[in-house]
């Protein structure tokens, strides 16, 4: 495609690698995130966590607790003061049931049991370990193979939808070859470095929290109908999150013990999850089986891609991973099926992590379209693109761009992809480790949640733009600004942003890789709206350069507003202004996709991820060396800030594979490695080699910004790549996730 | 509990402070001066989010309690940057994006500044192995060490 497609005009700041703008802020410590503040007459709170996973609390020492000095107040089922709102009741979208003392059932560990307030930290944490809780247990079911598998209803956000196109059947049967495999990938948490955290404060019936939230003014309608107030009357800060990864959008029900405490005692409370305890009410990715039947003909086009996940969600909550989802549109099948089906156990309500349902998806198709191309004799990387799915595989629509083919081009020449072996166990290193090659597709669909912003053009030439947008980490607060300063025909330097403030123009949601797209098609409405504004009072004023240009479209650079097509009339905004009586123009904006765009196109970004691994024969241990990603996601705002996204994500491809993992004692029904001793994370030591190519995407279709979004998708291609290299090294194929030393060892 | 009086300097200043006895450093530099640059990601020594110096040795503020301060010298992130002047590490994580969510960046750079103090020279593995105990989820594990890297040959006067 020609790079010169440009659908609108932009100016020169979107596509430059600006340095982030809240840097300084977070490399000396200024940075204040939600449990850094600690308001004057501050109260501690703690939870206690369940230490069984099924069954009753049925004592608790609350005179022990409460007897402690410095403990003010032990809040159990027995003594919780009323809330408005059911906890069983899902106020928003992205809510889900929360435990907040409603009853003595235990309905999986780590479950908040009781909230002990203290003057100190110290005294509170004391007091609930006072509280020595007694239950009555019931035998639990945390694992896979202890439920009973049933088809998901699909229901939106948490129960996926699945889908047929063509006659699978007919589709197996015309298959020459066929691999029938199951891969299994594992319960994992979030784990953000930030655990969950809230200062909550009440004045009278208004409501304010320092609490990191992804979703800022949804958040603040989900506490408002616990406490039975206006939305209104809440206001959420979050300036910044330290990571959300999907757990920081849904209101927690810690969050509301600790704002019922503040009410209950009339001070600021203040929670703080323990590391132990985000492997509790937070969420998290859950455990998956998917069975994979894939059939080629002769000329090595499948005849039939038909997967079904099973997966776990909560005995009373629904999110079940879509891990199916994957296989909906990458590869030009005959025909295509995904089914979805889940089973319940006791444990937590799972939730949306970091690429739900393509990371876990994609690890097992990625996985088995290796498998398939070793079957057909083909090179992994020919098989896909004799399986390239130039429209929308089933439904035939056209997609808004898809430079995949460039993605796998570009990736493999980087990587060096030319040359390599077809069978496993034929390359070795100087120090006579075994190599092995892999690669592995990516895809991310282009959602847009709702945004809305509003850009002030000031007097002096300067503007505010503001959207409750939070910055997690993906650098919001940079690439928006960016955005908004090209809408505006102004550098950089000129455009104050704010943000992170429920008060602000509602940000949506920083999720599903969005928010760039949303409130930045948002912030750009607003600045065009200034603009427009700008260009009546010029044309309609006879002292402008500009005066009775008409229907003409005026164009902002730089300061000046000029005629479209004739660079010789213009005008500096700050005269305009000054003429028009020196008062600020405010201009508002909305980001949404106009439903027939959604209709008419296929949307998703596209990558294509390249590993290396090196294993020691004897020991099996194993490094990854080298990990090349290509990937097109449309306009690319910043490249600093995407390329870091992207490799955020690779990253956790790596540690998909390669280390996380919880497991659960199947007794107890208790997380044995709840804590980040236990529950492995990549470190520095094992990255090595990583890089990232960004590849040039027009998208005349996705919104008015042909911005995509980088956020997950560097995750979804990576698992399998790092799984297929390690079958390259070794000729084992191990189809459980993450791949440990033992599991080839005795492979 | 009865309160214990530590005397203590923090990036260069005396302060004074009462402790609970239990209370770790970690929580007293954040709650009782006011220090929030510092981090909890864990508080059982795995993460680094919490990284200061003692006596100008690294450790996890976590696992040290307030009153082992006493008469010792604590170096936090606030004291990284001297006199509104970023440190050439500070500059070059902005310049290389080596942070995005920026939790885990204080404990990174103070960690990072301790090794550069001992060894100016680091190798890429080096680096990469001092730092294995800063644990950044977002994660910058790649910018991060070039960012290091680019500092130490900045300190010691070379083009990188
Ligand atoms: S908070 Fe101290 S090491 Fe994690
Ligand atoms: S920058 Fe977010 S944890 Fe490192």
């Amino acid at each position: 495609m020609p790079d010169t497609v440009q659908p609108i005009r932009f100016g020169s700041n979107s596509g430059q690698p600006v340095s982030r703008r809240d840097g300084i802020a977070k490399v000396t410590g200024a940075a204040t995130f939600s449990a850094d503040n600690s308001p004057a007459n501050l109260l501690h709170a703690v939870y206690l966590p369940a230490t069984i996973a099924r069954g009753r609390v049925t004592h608790f020492d609350t005179a022990a607790a409460q007897a402690h000095p410095g403990v003010t107040h032990v809040i159990t089922p027995a003594n919780r003061p009323d809330v408005q709102g059911d906890p069983e009741a899902k106020p928003t979208l992205f809510s889900f049931r929360v435990e907040i003392l409603q009853d003595d059932s235990v309905r999986y560990a780590g479950q908040p049991i009781a909230l002990v307030l203290g003057e100190t930290l110290e005294a509170a944490t004391e007091g609930a370990r006072l509280l020595a809780p007694q239950y009555a247990a019931e035998p639990v079911a945390t694992d896979l193979d202890d439920g009973a598998p049933f088809d998901i209803e699909p229901g939106g956000f948490g129960r996926p939808q699945g889908m047929v196109h063509g006659d699978i059947d007919a589709g197996h049967a015309a298959a020459r070859q066929a691999i029938d495999v199951t891969y299994e990938t594992p319960a994992q948490y979030h784990n953000a470095m930030e655990t969950h955290a809230i200062v909550a404060e009440w004045d009278g019936d208004r409501l304010t929290l320092d609490v990191p939230s992804q979703a800022l003014n949804m958040s603040c309608a989900a506490y408002a109908y616990f406490f039975g107030i206006p939305a209104e009357n809440v206001t959420v800060r979050s300036p910044y999150l330290g990571g959300g990864f999907g757990s920081k959008a849904i209101p927690i029900g810690p969050n509301i013990l600790a704002i019922l405490a503040a009410r209950m005692t009339g001070r600021p409370v203040k929670l703080m999850l323990t590391r132990q305890q985000m492997f509790g009410p937070t969420g998290h990715r859950p455990a998956t089986r998917q069975r994979l039947r894939m059939g080629i003909d002769a000329t090595g086009a499948l005849t039939a891609l038909d997967h079904e996940s099973l997966s776990a969600s909560s005995r009373f909550d629904d999110f079940f991973e879509p891990a199916s989802n994957a296989s909906q549109g990458l590869y030009a099948a005959g025909a295509l099926r995904s089914v979805h089906k889940g089973v319940r156990l006791d444990i937590g309500t799972p939730g949306p992590m970091r690429a739900p349902g393509e990371a876990s998806g994609a690890a097992a198709l990625e996985c088995a379209m290796d498998e398939m191309a070793h079957a057909a004799g083909m090179d992994p990387l020919e098989f896909r693109l004799r399986n390239y799915a130039e429209t929308e595989p089933g439904t035939g629509k056209p997609f808004s761009s898809k430079a995949l083919r460039d993605c796998y081009l570009q990736g493999a020449e980087r990587f060096g992809w030319d040359g390599r072996p077809l069978d496993p166990g034929q390359m070795r290193d100087e120090a006579g480790l075994l190599v092995g090659w892999g690669m592995g597709t990516a895809l991310f669909p282009c959602p847009m949640f709702a945004a809305e912003a509003r850009a002030t053009l000031r007097p002096d030439g300067t503007a505010l733009v503001e959207t409750s947008a939070a910055d997690m980490g993906q650098g919001a607060w940079t690439s928006l600004a960016q955005i908004a300063a090209d809408s505006l025909g102004l550098p950089l330097d000129k455009v104050a942003f704010n943000a992170g403030h429920s008060s602000l123009p509602d940000g949506g949601v920083a999720g599903g890789s969005g928010h760039t797209a949303t409130a930045g098609t948002a912030l750009h409405e607003a600045g065009c709206d200034v603009i427009r504004q700008l260009g009546e009072i010029a044309a309609t004023d006879p002292a402008s350069p500009l005066h009775g240009a008409g229907n003409a479209r005026f164009v902002a650079r730089d300061g000046h507003l000029f005629i479209e097509g004739d660079d010789s009339r213009s005008e500096p905004f700050t005269d305009i202004l000054a003429r028009a009586g020196g008062a600020a123009l405010t201009g508002s904006g909305k980001g949404v996709r106009p439903p027939e765009v959604g209709q008419e196109f296929a949307m998703s970004s596209h990558g294509a991820v390249f590993a290396e691994v090196r294993i020691d024969p004897e020991l099996c241990q194993m490094r990854v060396t080298r990990l090349v990603g290509a990937f097109a996601a449309g306009r690319i705002i910043n490249p600093k800030l995407a390329e870091s996204q992207l490799m955020g994500g690779m990253i956790w491809g790596t540690s998909f594979a390669l280390h996380e993992k919880v497991t659960h004692d199947r007794t107890t029904g208790r997380i044995v490695n709840a804590d980040l001793a236990g529950y492995h994370v990549p470190v520095n030591a094992d990255v090595l080699g990583l890089e990232v190519i960004t590849v040039h995407e027009d998208d005349l279709h996705v919104n008015v910004l042909g911005v995509k979004g980088v956020g997950e998708i560097g995750i979804v291609g990576t698992v399998g790549a790092i799984g297929n290299a390690i079958w390259h090294a070794t000729g084992k194929r191990i189809r459980r996730f993450p791949i440990r030393i033992e599991d080839l060892l005795t492979a | 509990m009865s309160k214990i009086h530590v005397t203590t300097t923090v990036n260069g200043d005396e302060v004074e402070f009462l402790a609970d006895p239990r209370e770790t450093l970690l929580d007293c530099l954040r709650d009782k001066l006011g220090m929030t640059g510092s981090k909890e990601g864990c508080g059982t020594g795995d993460c680094g989010a919490c990284s200061v110096t003692l006596d100008g040795t690294l450790v996890c503020s976590c696992l040290v309690l307030g009153v082992e301060a006493d008469g010792k010298q604590v170096g936090t992130i606030e004291g990284v940057a001297e006199g509104g002047v970023l440190h050439p590490l500070q500059k070059k994580f902005i310049e290389h994006a080596a942070l995005q969510c920026g939790f885990c960046t204080p404990g990174i750079l103070v960690a990072a500044k301790a090794l550069l103090e001992q060894n100016p020279n680091p190798t890429e593995t080096e680096v990469r192995y001092w730092l294995a105990g800063n644990l950044c989820r977002c994660t910058g594990y790649d910018k991060i060490v070039r960012a290091v890297m680019d500092a130490a040959a900045d300190l010691r006067g070379e083009a990188a």
